[in-house]
């Protein structure tokens, strides 16, 4: 741990002070979606296909519609009629508002019913007759690219095939001649599975469209509400100084809340055709069935070795189900997210990657689930593939990493498919996991328990994240490039105001970025108020998800502070009466340089800067800084577990799960670890239990919580927690960001530590969710 | 028809359709938030409030069979002198990040205290294991239950 360099009431980076957000949150005076009770407002429900693929010959609302209390019943034909029946996704393809031609998947929106009262709205949809004509339903992407495979995208210029889109990236002929070198070949071949993000908040809505005014004040559960308000205007056709977001408290968010969805244009044309406010919260089985799926990628992976234990090269296959409209959110020009991070943390020179999409009878989504752009799957990938080398090599696999990590000296380094990492000491990381770990005696204890029968498994994985887009010259979402900014007003009494572009999850930005400025100006975070979520009252940015608010937003906040610091100086030295480039900053006061007694505090600078200035300086203390950040950042982390296994059962324990991560500068440690417990549990979830699957009819499995399982407290493992700070050289304060390490991280962690414990036995893979029949099936087909 | 709760100590005498869940009704018609929804299954827990001094998962109780009954909500945990040591354990240990699941996790580690002021590890973790929360990994939120738990303790032992 890094000791702060400001004292505890100033509260700057380094200090675990307590969040600023608990008070409102422990007395339950949270503001989320659902708590907002605007007056007049009437209640949204959806229709939902109940088949994944059907052509719809008609639709009947009329009892629906003359049910007490029923305003209103919207339908595709009707969203048409306003241009709206489509939407465009972030992938550049389309999406379906409300059906009019056919239903694509289990779940699609079909028709609205807009009601007085929810208990009516949904009594409601039980009203209307959809006349459904049943076509054959395509559930996997290998039958949707089949010959002849029925057309998912009929309505589509130009689309012949079920192909979304193809994506090829790094050296092919460099990765050919790698192989071609290699003493052997390792694959990998396995099923990243859909999974869903599932905040236990769900999404929402309340459009608020003024039709005397034209003002739209739309309350929306938004990761990204400034880019929302745009894409409304660019969408809708609204002009967006009428448009205000506010994405009030959100209860979680892990990249379900980044899209748009039908709900939410839905509800907002309704508002705007009807005059009053228009609420629509999903179900938990809307939220599971219909938004924001994450992963669904079959991968085939292939490390070009040495017999020495070296990797020359690597080579991945892969496909994507994308369900039944290609609407990832993600950067313009990356068809498959980062993924191309799959180079991992090793140096190695050729990597080739190759992959496809294809549109099948499933919801779409292609969030990065607590994720960078599918940097999961590909941190997964190399992780399973050098443990399964580390085997057909025969030497240990730590020291199969130790042999080809990325050394320290050889930052900034560039990979084979183009990232230029920023930092990293990846040995010094592993060699502490293992060492916490006791990894020496676990490998001789479970040699030891193999001679009884038992089995023990260790897992590692050491990943390294791309993390914080991005450089406007690469990355952009909608064409909107991803920087983000802070705007910073410090007021007469020395208490600060603070506004950000981007939007806490529940991350605790009001704390952190309050952090932020104190450690820069002087000022107590205490001091400080932090405002976000609301278009208004913001500067522009485009919001929180792939572990971009420090890396981008932070980074805007320190640079601003740092402005507001320099005028700051700049009236200390007027006065001091003396030189600004004489006048020195403490932790909490400006002094004459050699004369610590002469000293003024940021607060006496602030009275002075709207009461007495030195001359021709503007009056007030206020700035804005929008940061384009030069270069991503890359947080790393090696993960080591310990699994029991039942032989009997396929059952499997996590004994120890030791998680060393390194983000660079933590800025509130206490938060940084909450962070990581949180990642290590959805990784955790991932691996043993949390999956999206579909029956052969389309229909989903894992609608709810029942089905869709995730961990209680009761399963989820302890976790032991180990840092290294290597600081990012090019972030103003050196911070990396931690929201989603854990996550990206752990699953190979989980899911080695499984095929270790069978390792001996020839055991290579078993696909996630590992459940215990599965390994069972493992062990039995091993053994037979 | 007619029920008459007492929430947080006040009388709520109202209207209601038959069918109207306790959640909704502490909800929309009383009008206190804090009591959140997460699921429509009875999984999550987030509904959690206390009945005649049990934890309730209200989403699946009708205002109807509460009729009568003493409900306390997250608004009704703070008392006369200042905040439930549960509500300042939460916060000294960081047993929230987006705070969704907050009141039921504390009513019921409220409920578990009530009862045992030396609860182990398993014992808090089985008491939770009818909530789910998203961002803690619930180490957190386990850790904050004990400090509550030892605060009581201490507090009665000093008494």
């Amino acid at each position: 741990m890094v000791a702060p360099t400001t004292p505890a009431e100033i509260g700057g980076i380094g200090h675990s002070v307590q969040r600023k957000e608990d008070a409102r949150l422990i007395e339950g005076q949270g503001n989320f979606l659902d708590d907002i009770d605007l007056p007049n407002t009437l209640h949204m429900a959806i229709l939902r296909s109940p088949l994944a693929h059907a052509r719809i010959n008609g639709i009947d609302s009329e009892a629906a519609t003359a049910l007490d209390g029923v305003v209103a019943v919207v339908t595709g034909d009707l969203m048409d009629q306003h241009g709206l029946a489509w939407m465009p996704t972030l992938s550049g393809d389309t999406q379906a508002v409300l059906a009019t031609d056919k239903v694509r998947y289990q779940g699609q929106e079909v028709a609205a019913v807009i009601a007085t009262d929810p208990y009516i709205a949904t009594d409601a949809l039980e009203l209307i007759e959809v006349d459904y004509e049943d076509l054959p339903p395509i559930t996997t992407p290998q039958q949707s690219l089949e010959e002849g495979a029925a057309l998912i995208r009929d309505e589509k210029e130009g689309q012949t095939d079920n192909l979304a889109y193809t994506w090829e990236t790094g050296d092919k002929g460099a990765t050919e001649e790698a192989f071609a070198q290699a003493d052997r070949v390792v694959t990998l071949e396995t099923h990243y599975p859909r999974s869903h993000p599932a905040p236990l908040e769900t999404c929402g809505i309340v459009a608020d469209v003024n039709s005397v005014t034209g003002q739209a004040t739309i309350y929306m559960t938004s990761q990204a509400p400034h880019a929302h308000r745009t894409l409304f205007a660019m969408v809708a056709g609204l002009p967006e100084q009428n448009i205000r977001i506010v994405s009030p408290d959100i209860g979680g968010g892990f990249g379900n809340k980044v899209p748009i969805y039908p709900g939410y244009v839905v509800a907002t044309a309704a508002s705007l055709l009807i005059g009053q406010p228009v609420k629509w919260v999903e179900s938990r089985t809307e939220n599971l069935i219909s938004t924001g799926f994450a992963r669904d990628y079959y991968m085939k992976g292939e490390l070009a070795v040495t017999d020495q234990g070296r990797i020359l090269g690597l080579r991945v296959n892969m496909l994507s189900d994308q369900g039944a409209f290609y609407s990832d959110a993600q950067p313009t020009q990356f068809r498959a997210g980062l993924f191309h991070v799959v180079t991992g943390s090793y140096d190695f020179p050729a990597a080739h990657i190759d992959c496809k999409g294809a549109f099948t009878n499933k919801a779409p989504g292609g969030v990065a689930y607590r994720c960078s752009f599918r940097i999961t799957e590909a941190s997964y990938l190399i992780e399973r593939l050098v443990q399964n080398a580390a085997y057909e090599v025969g030497i240990d696999p730590a020291e199969m990493r130790l042999r080809n990590f990325i050394q320290p000296e050889q930052f900034p380094y560039e990979t084979a498919t183009g990232f230029v990492y920023d930092s990293g000491d990846y040995p010094t990381a592993l060699r502490q996991a293992l060492d916490a770990a006791g990894y020496e005696e676990l490998r001789a204890e479970q040699a030891a328990a193999r001679e009884e029968g038992r089995l023990v498994g260790i897992g590692i994985a050491h990943f390294t994240e791309a993390v914080g887009a991005g450089p406007a010259h690469t990355y952009d979402i909608a064409g909107l490039k991803m920087i983000d900014s802070a705007e910073l007003r410090v007021h007469p009494t020395g208490k600060a105001i603070l506004k950000l572009g981007v939007k806490t999850q529940g991350q605790g930005h009001e704390t952190t970025f309050a952090q932020i400025v104190a450690e820069e100006t002087g000022i107590p975070a205490t001091d400080i108020k932090v405002i976000h979520g609301d278009t208004d009252d913001t500067p522009y940015g485009l919001g929180t998800y792939a572990s971009r608010s420090t890396p981008v937003g932070g980074a805007a906040t320190a640079m601003v502070a740092r402005k507001i610091a320099d005028k700051a100086r700049h009236i200390a030295a007027h006065l001091l009466e003396a030189a600004p480039e004489d006048i020195e900053r403490t932790a909490d006061k400006f002094h004459v340089a050699g004369s610590p007694d002469q000293a003024v505090s940021i607060q006496d600078a602030a009275f002075a800067a709207y009461t007495n200035l030195p001359e021709g300086m503007e009056y007030g203390l206020e700035d804005v800084t929008y940061y384009n950040p030069p270069n991503l950042t890359f947080p790393y982390g090696s993960y080591v577990v310990v699994v029991d296994v039942d032989p009997d059962t396929g059952v499997w324990k996590v004994r120890r799960m030791v998680a060393l991560d390194d983000c660079g500068v933590r800025i509130n440690p206490m938060i940084v670890e909450g962070q990581i417990h949180g990642g290590l549990t959805e990784g955790f979830a991932m691996s043993s239990m949390q999956w999206i699957t579909f029956d052969d009819d389309g229909n989903c499995i894992g609608s709810n919580f029942m089905d869709y399982l995730i961990p209680t407290a009761w399963e989820t493992p302890r976790f032991e927690l180990l840092e290294t700070v290597t600081p990012s050289p090019h972030h103003p304060i050196g911070a990396k960001g931690i929201g989603e390490s854990a996550t990206v991280g752990s699953p190979a962690a989980f899911v080695n530590a499984v095929v270790d414990a069978l390792a001996h036995l020839g055991v290579r893979n078993i696909d996630m969710p590992v459940l215990p029949d599965r390994v069972w099936e493992a062990i039995d087909t091993a053994t037979a | 028809m007619e029920v008459n709760i007492t929430i947080n100590g006040s009388e709520h005498a109202s209207d209601v359709e038959p069918r109207t869940l306790l959640v909704d009704h502490i909800r929309r018609t009383v009008g206190l938030t804090g009591t959140h929804v997460g699921c429509d299954t009875t999984s999550c827990g987030a509904c959690t409030v206390l009945m005649d001094g049990k934890p309730v998962k209200a989403c699946t109780v009708l205002a109807a069979q509460a009729d009568g009954s003493e409900v306390t909500t997250v608004e009704g945990l703070k008392g006369a002198d200042g905040l439930h040591p549960i509500q300042s354990a939460f916060t000294d240990d960081h047993g929230l990040q987006c705070g969704f699941c907050t009141p039921g996790m504390m009513l019921v580690g409220a409920s578990l205290i009530a009862e045992n002021t030396d609860p182990s590890d398993d014992e808090v973790r089985w008491a939770i294991s009818g909530n789910l929360c998203r961002c803690t990994g619930y180490i957190n939120i386990v850790k904050a239950i004990q400090t509550a738990a030892a605060r009581v303790a201490e507090s009665s032992n000093g008494s």
